[in-house]
């Protein structure tokens, strides 16, 4: 493994520098059908789950076959996209914000020969290399976050979630037998990387104990006025300890203020706080981002805890199919999960869920919290 | 023969959904057989050892990722996420695995050529694993060593033509959904201003000045598939202001049963004959279609663009044509304060080449957020602590009942001295005169 220099002079770094060029152009990328027929599109329809049609002004048309990627992948398979998309699509392929990768044609005969093509390609495993779906009213692929494969403050892990919950749910990916288009996000703590705080089902990672203090080192490796700063409780203070003598420079925390969001621990290094039986998911549901009907609104917590089972986390798994299960038979047509809740009654909702309404579900934090109670007589026995 | 036992992650390679354990295996084998005779610059293990720390992650319920370290590109204040295995010595191929954020082309388009070229670079200076893509929009790099990353930097700029992305407390990369390039919906060009603003501010994007994180989003119509506005400080969202076009012909056809409704999103159950009374005019939430004597009526004025009538008929009803935008700002997940969702600061704005009023009005918030948010606060945060009168303030936008959902409910106003007849200050002696204590 010889060091191979690229050029770089690291002596003379601002040498040949090219930098702030920013990403390339997307006109360069744009497969010719598209760049025919930019803002001239007239209508679409989803011919089947996964599969587009496009129509333009001018007549043209493009298909496009959707497929799930499980959005942590190989260069291995990313070359395998390629030559799919060299052997089908003149060399053009796009993904999605939901982690889906396209692949687009200008005819439904190279559609067929596509989709025919992505269907046969599995894994060692058995699984699905590329499952054509993900459109309309079904379940589409889910947006995620690192977990515990990349990163320093997970509650859980993110892939492992996703893999299993899919499996479940392919069916739902493959059809459109949903009333509305179902969203699912995994954020593997509260930082939410994937934003799922709008989700129709929001699974988030949790921490349950105060952070662990390394009073020996924290002065070593925090500015401790930070950590304090980092607080939304104001659960940080400064203190010192003795140990062996010695007197450290550190922090307390009143931990009946703490609810382990982790913003200290990302602040300060010394104050980690995951834990195996401490950590785990709440899983939110409700929320959506599309003006469609109703304004976007904000996912509600109906499960407080759920603990991580790895490798297959069956309880998580078995309540989201729940829910989506009683959500399929008692929605409209057109209605998503949230509107379905608030039209129902959230009564209703644990009622037919069978989901237990514990105390952990009523808002305490912040102003916000009193506008989520009911100022009502207006309920239902 | 795999390097460590995985007996937990081999339980996720069945199934039918892709199995990340599958693809890393498969991606673990062909850097052990090396077929292109890739003179690798990281530990061939790389991708076995990710496998092993996992598989441990997977028994004891806890990650094994340290916070990142100051790792980075000269010059550059973002785009790499330094991270360090607490672990190195079982797993020496990750000690080092640090994240390179890649600029995406907007609405994610690529030639292979380019995708290629790009992953060879990859293979062979970092562990040949990634993520298409990451949250915020970007291609990226999962996984390699400090002394590579100046070299990648050197060879995506020189080779490949394209920068990194960004991270902390700066501009993070934009994004845009895929617009006018495949969208009937789009009400403006969401990948020309989402490129031209991204390379406006490459010095926002690269070296942190701000507070904290800033994000871009642009989606086209109110469809909102980027989630700009539950994602991003500033959302820009596409809208029309005038008429909704109906072709009655079309409606007809969907009344008929000729089109699918919803473009055939709901084809996989039988929800009975499509019915326009319930399913377009009792759902639209202003109340302002009618149909009778087989026409279609669109009050357009007190539509809410909604989308759903659209949605469900994009046949028979098109956007309309004096199209252009919102702006909402303040998006954020739940760290700290809460989650926010974007509120509404300018109901309607022109969107179009060079894009001056809508830089205009991100400049402005701009120059405020840097002046009053404090260290890693959002904007949305800002806000919320200031007021959003302080935002119309900075934006010079006139205060419109289409700003709240409703009016305020207490009278603990602030009032400016200017905004009050007679002096502000007054003397009290005076004030004695005609009070006695």
């Amino acid at each position: 493994m010889a060091f191979v220099s690229s050029g770089y002079n690291p002596d003379k770094p601002m040498e040949n520098r090219i930098s702030d060029i920013g990403p390339r152009d997307f006109n360069e990328f744009l497969p010719p059908v598209l760049k025919n027929n930019f803002g001239q599109w007239k209508y679409h329809d989803i011919l089947e789950p996964g599969v587009l049609l496009h129509v333009a002004e001018s007549g043209d048309e493009v298909y496009t076959v959707r497929c799930g990627t499980a959005r942590l992948m190989s260069i291995t398979l990313i070359r395998e996209m390629c030559d799919i998309a060299d052997a089908h699509c003149d060399g053009y392929l796009r993904f999605t914000t939901r982690n889906n990768v396209e692949f687009m044609v200008d005819s439904k005969d190279k559609c067929d020969a596509l989709k025919k093509d992505l269907q046969s390609r599995k894994f060692d495993g058995g699984s699905f290399k590329f499952p054509v779906g993900g459109t309309g009213a079904g379940v589409s692929n889910i947006v995620h976050t690192q977990g515990w494969v990349h990163c320093h403050t997970p509650a859980t892990d993110a892939s492992g979630t996703v893999k299993v919950i899919m499996d479940d749910l392919f069916e739902e990916f493959t059809n459109h037998n949903m009333p509305a288009p179902v969203r699912i996000a995994v954020a593997c703590c509260l930082n939410m990387c994937g934003a799922c705080h709008c989700s129709d089902i929001a699974v988030v990672g949790i921490h349950r104990k105060p952070p662990l203090i390394d009073h020996e080192h924290l002065d070593n490796v925090c500015e401790i006025p930070l950590a304090i700063a980092s607080c939304p409780t104001g659960a940080v203070r400064p203190s010192k300890v003795e140990i062996d003598g010695k007197t450290f420079k550190t922090v307390a925390i009143k931990e009946e203020r703490c609810m382990y969001c982790g913003n200290c621990y990302t602040m300060c290094p010394s104050l980690p706080l995951s834990d195996k039986e401490g950590d785990g998911i709440a899983l939110m549901v409700g929320g959506k981002v599309s003006n469609r009907i109703s304004m976007p609104k904000f996912s509600k917590v109906v499960v407080a805890f759920i603990p991580n089972e790895p490798p297959r986390w069956p309880t998580l798994v078995k309540t989201i199919r729940t829910i989506l299960d009683v959500y399929k038979a008692d929605a409209n047509k057109y209605e998503r999960l949230g509107d379905w809740a608030e039209r129902i009654g959230w009564e209703r909702f644990f009622e037919k869920t069978g989901i237990e309404f514990t105390p952990h579900l009523i808002d305490d934090f912040r102003d916000p919290a009193y506008y989520t109670w009911r100022q009502s007589t207006q309920f239902k026995f | 023969m795999a390097k460590h036992k995985t007996p937990l992650l081999d339980q996720l390679e069945s199934g039918p959904w892709p199995s990340f354990v599958s693809d890393l295996k498969l991606e673990a084998a062909a850097r052990a057989k090396n077929e292109k005779d890739v003179n690798y610059q990281i530990p061939v293990e790389v991708v076995e050892d990710l496998l092993g720390v996992l598989e441990l992650s997977y028994t004891d319920g806890e990650t094994h990722w340290k916070h990142g370290g100051i790792v980075g590109v000269f010059g550059y204040g973002g785009g790499v996420i330094g991270r360090y295995c607490d672990q190195p010595e079982a797993f020496p191929g990750v000690a080092h695995f640090h994240t390179v954020r890649v600029a995406q082309p907007t609405g994610k388009y690529y030639t292979t050529a380019f995708l290629r070229q790009i992953i060879d670079i990859w293979d062979m200076r970092g562990s040949g694993l990634t993520n298409m893509h990451g949250s915020t929009g970007d291609i990226v790099f999962l996984g390699t060593t400090t002394p590579q990353l100046e070299e990648i930097f050197y060879e995506l700029t020189h080779e490949a033509n394209v920068d990194l992305g960004g991270s902390g407390s700066n501009l993070r990369t934009p994004a845009a959904c895929l617009g006018k390039s495949r969208c009937e919906y789009a009400c403006y060009d969401a990948q020309a201003i989402c490129y031209d603003m991204t390379m406006e501010f490459q010095d926002e994007l690269h070296r942190p000045a701000f507070p904290y994180k800033f994000k871009f989003k642009f989606d086209a119509c109110p469809n909102s598939c980027v989630c700009a506005l539950a994602r991003s400080d500033f959302s820009v969202v596409g809208i029309w202001r005038d008429e909704i076009r109906i072709d009655q012909e079309a409606v007809a056809a969907y009344v008929g049963g000729e089109f699918a409704p919803n473009a055939g999103a709901h084809s996989g159950r039988d929800w009975g004959k499509f019915d326009i009374q319930s399913e377009v005019c009792d759902n639209c939430p202003s109340k302002c279609i009618t149909y009778a004597d087989g026409k279609l009526t669109i009050n357009d004025k007190e539509c809410v663009h909604c989308m759903h009538c659209i949605n469900t008929m994009p046949r028979a009803l098109m956007i309309g044509n004096d199209r252009g935008a919102s702006i909402l700002c303040g998006a954020k997940a739940p760290i700290l304060d809460g989650p926010q969702l974007s509120s509404l600061l300018i109901p309607f704005i022109k969107v179009e080449e060079p894009f001056t009023e809508v830089k205009d009005v991100v400049e402005n918030i701009w120059d405020w957020w840097m002046e009053e948010g404090k260290n890693r606060e959002r904007l949305g945060e800002t806000m919320r602590r200031m007021g959003f009168q302080k935002l119309l303030e900075v934006t010079n936008t006139k205060a419109d009942p289409r700003h709240v959902q409703e009016p305020r409910h207490n009278p603990y106003i602030f009032w400016k001295a200017d905004e009050v007849d007679g002096p502000w200050e007054r003397d009290v002696n005076e004030y004695r005169k005609r009070h006695q204590r």
